[in-house]
């Protein structure tokens, strides 16, 4: 038997140890690689940088933990950033397990915003972030795509109370915002078909400006709305919160795993170039041997 | 950190390990951990369903009335009717009944069909449409770089690339010649799309693993040596070593009896 039989061969659970265990060197050993920024994902920051304080950015959470990986980090840099500039946030959670990410997502963000910190070389004062003056919190409702629907119309016709159970009208913040005529943008993070009904349902029927954070596995996909002027931004997958956070000068999670990513890549690439090699070579031989 | 909280950390870390254990083989802890996903979904979503939808949505618009009168003297009191229709689809338990439930879904699937038909046509197919007919931006050819999605160039690829493949899916004339050439684009072209998606796919399934890693190692193990915790007590230590200690001990088990396989199977009959 051969190299490359063996190669052919090899039990499948040996590439797994193997490419965990770079991951986990990777992880471990301190290296820092650059983020090269992409228009699509500047579009986005550009975007909630250049909104005047106080105006509101519309947070789609659209996912659930097993989206967590790549999506929570791009909730995380969009919603610092929104609250430094002193912007407003609504938030609905239309996935069935969004809610709790939500809420810990605004939990965390809170506690993060009441610290000083430093972005790009400006001191940004900590300032306590209030449930109802400077966000809201929709919560979940089942059917999004008429509830996506219904918000165009009125925010309270699915939405009579907030996601803790005050009614809209009560939220400082809501008074005479109706629906999304009173939303600067529609941000939708999203791990599933809820991506098709906010361009459908939501941004081809109200015509709002929207961007996209979206999952590795489906960024390719909405790449087309981009260039038709549907969306005018697209985060995809962990590469893109990590651009996000380098452009907030906010590094989290997303930059600190994208250094594992590189060794990972290098081992894939090579492990199918390998396997390529392996098949192509036992396929010759079996040929040669059959002549 | 308090140590109720380290708890419940600790039991997302024994979760996270027990789900990758199947990478190795099924086991008992891996049937644990998907049977948990399973049930604490469908427990959690029932809870989220009924007080946030339920009852600010059905109840709470019809408790403005009076028990006695069905509701019927609220000020909403036509929300008795989509009440009625959500309990009609309970019928289909039913084999006598069954029939009802098509009446709400007819309802249902007609009004999403109305809703759903010219949307749809008008943003994943007209609109889309249009984005492949842009003029090519001669003046902005390069854009911001070659990979601009709004450049001239971008431009120019989406036209060849959307041509040539649909091209690739024309079989009444026979790929041969100029037309098989550009056929052939157009294979090349869905080739590449379809490795940019498998790329970013290699990238989220990478970033999963990261992003346990980084749970593991941040919010678990760092937590429980972290000594400048208020809260710390010997018992972060001791409920860590507890899990390593039964993870070791499984790796160990498995060992020997994946010794003990290969020696009947090496034994001679």
């Amino acid at each position: 038997m051969t190299l490359f039989d063996r190669l052919m061969r090899l039990d499948r659970r040996w590439v797994f140890l193997f490419l965990a265990a770079v991951c986990i060197a990777g992880y471990y050993i301190d290296y820092s690689i650059p983020i090269r920024v992409t228009n699509e994902v500047r579009s986005i920051y550009k975007f909630i940088d250049s909104l005047p304080e106080g105006d509101i950015v519309f947070v789609a959470i659209d996912y659930d933990p097993s989206n967590q990986a790549e999506l929570h980090p791009m909730t995380y840099a969009i919603m610092e950033h929104a609250f430094r500039n002193n912007l407003k946030v609504m938030f609905t959670a239309l996935s069935q397990n969004g809610p709790g990410m939500a809420d810990q997502a605004i939990r965390d963000i809170t506690d993060s915003v009441a610290l000083d910190r430093t972005y790009n070389g400006q001191l940004y004062e900590g300032r306590e972030i209030k449930n109802g003056v400077d966000y809201t919190f929709l919560g979940y409702k089942p059917y999004y795509a008429i509830i996506i629907l219904s918000m165009g119309q009125n925010f309270r016709i699915s939405f009579p109370t907030d996601y803790y159970g005050t009614p809209l009208d009560s939220l400082p913040m809501m008074r005479g915002v109706l629906n999304y005529d009173d939303v600067a943008c529609v941000i939708d993070l999203s791990g599933g078909n809820i991506t098709d009904a906010w361009i459908s349902y939501g941004q081809g029927r109200y015509n709002f400006p929207m961007a996209l954070g979206l999952t590795g596995v489906m960024t390719a996909q909405y790449y087309p709305y981009l260039n038709s002027g549907q969306i005018f931004g697209i985060m995809g997958g962990m590469l893109g919160a990590a651009q996000y956070e380098r452009l907030a000068d906010n590094p989290g999670l997303a930059i600190d795993g994208m250094r594992v990513q590189l060794p990972a890549h290098i081992v894939i690439v090579l492990f199918i170039i390998i396997g390529n090699i392996g098949y192509f070579m036992s396929r010759r031989r079996q040929a040669m041997e059959g002549r | 950190m308090d140590f109720t909280t380290f708890l419940w950390t600790t039991l997302g870390a024994f979760l996270t390990l027990a789900t990758f254990s199947f990478l190795y083989k099924d086991n008992p802890f891996y049937k644990l951990a998907e049977h948990l996903v399973v049930g604490v979904s469908a427990g959690y979503f029932m809870i989220i369903v009924w007080h946030g939808t339920m009852v600010p949505n059905l109840f709470n618009k019809l408790l403005d009335g009076d028990w006695f009168l069905l509701f019927l003297n609220s000020n909403q009191w036509w929300y008795v009717f989509p009440g009625i229709l959500g309990v009609l689809m309970w019928t289909r338990f039913s084999r006598k009944y069954g029939w009802i439930s098509r009446w709400p879904m007819a309802l249902y699937i007609g009004i999403a069909a109305g809703v759903a038909v010219p949307l749809e046509m008008s943003n994943k197919v007209n609109k889309q449409l249009v984005a492949t007919m842009v003029d090519i931006e001669w003046s902005n050819f390069f854009g911001a770089g070659i990979w601009d999605p709004f450049s001239g160039f971008a431009n120019l690829l989406i036209f060849v690339g959307a041509i040539s493949g649909l091209i690739y899916f024309f079989f009444s004339k026979a790929h041969t010649g100029a037309f098989g050439g550009v056929a052939k684009l157009g294979i090349w072209t869905l080739m590449i799309g379809f490795g940019a998606s498998f790329g970013f796919t290699v990238m989220a399934r990478i970033s999963l693993f990261i992003n346990r890693l980084q749970y593991l190692d941040q919010n678990w193990a760092q937590t429980a040596f972290d000594s400048t915790n208020p809260n710390y007590n010997t018992g972060f230590q001791l409920v860590f070593w507890l899990v390593v200690l039964m993870l070791l001990a499984y790796a160990v088990w498995e060992f020997i009896a994946y010794l003990r396989r290969r020696g009947e199977a090496s034994t001679p009959e």
